[in-house]
């Protein structure tokens, strides 16, 4: 085995440590020391920056949630107060036409019985003037049938009776 | 290859001497195959961690390879240390990248093209020079954030009273022994690994020398196992990085928080 048999030449081992810790100081030194925090610091700010971009997001998702929420509860309101103008639009229409039509039927009311009134006053008018002829035409029967002349105070009565049963 | 023309599975762990640099008292230092590889490793890591460094915010396929190797180790270090673990991943990222490199440099095909191929972390110098140096962290980490008070990682909670003399001595040594069965654990895997792949290129080189026949019986399923086993064995190298990476890490939590 070399690895055991080469001791016994002076060179041997002297050269291995030699080297080994030229090269391995080298390693340390120039890569482990000098390169490899570079490169971390580099992984790092790589990895702090992807974290803040993902916190940056998600406030941005937040903010944007946010506002939709308030858009939406915004629209809500909006929404709401359009159908409490309609119905209150209506409500008001409905009791005017309601106010109006009152007014409407009472004037009807008035103008039906007051029509009714002068129907009646020309029904009695009428009706007397009716009477009034109808004596006279009774006394005339009376006097041409019979020739007896009535008075007409007995005709007007007589003829009351007959037409006022 | 040794002697005679025997395939030697072996001598590819032998590290070459390239060319003499200089002394240290009587041991000499020289550039040998396995400084090579360890330094095409080292600026090889260098060039991937370049294509990480653009720093963009949307990052291009290398930058995510790159950032995906240094989020898996903070990963770890977060989940087994928390927090202040990020003061230590810069060492066993450093260590995982490195072994990592090492172990798979070392299956690469690169005998095709005339070049040696040299697992480094075949070697237990340099996976003992690793794990003495995580242990070192470990204990240097430990009593200067502790102090003495360090010491209670040997009396875990709810320990009886009338175990007091025996679990102390048990974790003693279980903390004691953690250093070698990192580097065993990385040097064994790999020296198997590449043991086993030699011995089956031999079976196919001994058979195609018996004949034809024998060539083609044994060959074949050799062939077949190298390739199930090369997958198996890159399966391994990282594996073993990555086990070398998450033990230090828990070793590193036992000095940061005392179990």
């Amino acid at each position: 085995m070399p690895q055991i048999s080469q001791f016994a030449e002076s060179w041997y081992a002297a050269s291995q440590i030699f080297w080994v810790l030229l090269t391995f100081g080298f390693v340390f030194f120039v890569i482990g020391r000098g390169m490899l925090p570079k490169i971390e610091a580099t992984v790092d700010a790589r990895d702090r920056k992807v974290a803040d971009d993902l916190a940056a997001a998600k406030a941005a998702h937040a903010a944007a949630d946010n506002l939709e929420e308030s858009y939406r509860q915004q629209s809500d309101a909006s929404r709401a107060a359009a159908q409490k103008a309609i119905t209150d639009a209506k409500d008001k229409a409905a009791k005017d036409a309601e106010k109006r039509l009152a007014k409407v039927d009472t004037e009807l009311a008035d103008k039906l019985s007051a029509a009714e009134a002068d129907v009646n006053a020309a029904r009695t008018s009428a009706m007397a003037e009716i009477e009034s002829v109808a004596a006279e035409a009774a006394g005339d029967l009376v006097a041409k049938l019979s020739g007896v002349k009535i008075a007409a105070a007995d005709a007007k009565a007589a003829v009351k009776a007959v037409l006022h049963g | 290859m040794a002697d005679q023309g025997k395939v030697d599975p072996m001598h590819q762990f032998e590290v070459q001497k390239m060319f003499d640099m200089f002394h240290v008292g009587n041991h000499e230092v020289a550039f040998t195959t396995s400084a090579m590889w360890m330094v095409i490793a080292g600026l090889l890591l260098w060039v991937f961690m370049i294509g990480g460094m653009k720093r963009q915010l949307v990052p291009g396929r290398w930058q995510v390879a790159v950032e995906g190797f240094t989020g898996f180790i903070s990963g770890m270090m977060n989940a087994n240390i928390g927090p202040e673990g990020r003061k230590y991943t810069p060492y066993v990222f450093s260590l995982f990248m490195f072994i990592l490199m090492l172990n798979v440099i070392g299956l690469m095909p690169l005998g095709l093209f005339g070049v040696h191929p040299f697992t480094v972390t075949s070697h237990f110098t340099i996976t003992g020079f690793l794990a003495i140096l995580s242990f070192s962290i470990v204990l240097i980490v430990g009593f200067w954030r502790h102090g003495l008070h360090f010491f209670s990682l040997f009396v875990p909670h709810g320990t009886p009273w009338w175990l007091l003399w025996l679990i102390p001595v048990i974790e003693l040594v279980s903390f004691l022994v953690r250093p070698f069965s990192l580097a065993l654990r990385l040097f064994v895997a790999m020296t198997a690994g590449h043991v086993l792949m030699k011995v089956f290129a031999s079976f196919i080189i001994d058979g195609i020398a018996a004949g034809p026949a024998v060539g083609l019986g044994v060959g074949i399923p050799s062939m077949a196992l190298m390739v199930g086993i090369s997958g198996l064995e890159l399966l391994v190298a990282g594996i073993q990085a990555y086990v070398f990476a998450l033990l230090t890490s828990l070793y590193l939590n036992d000095a940061v928080n005392l179990h």
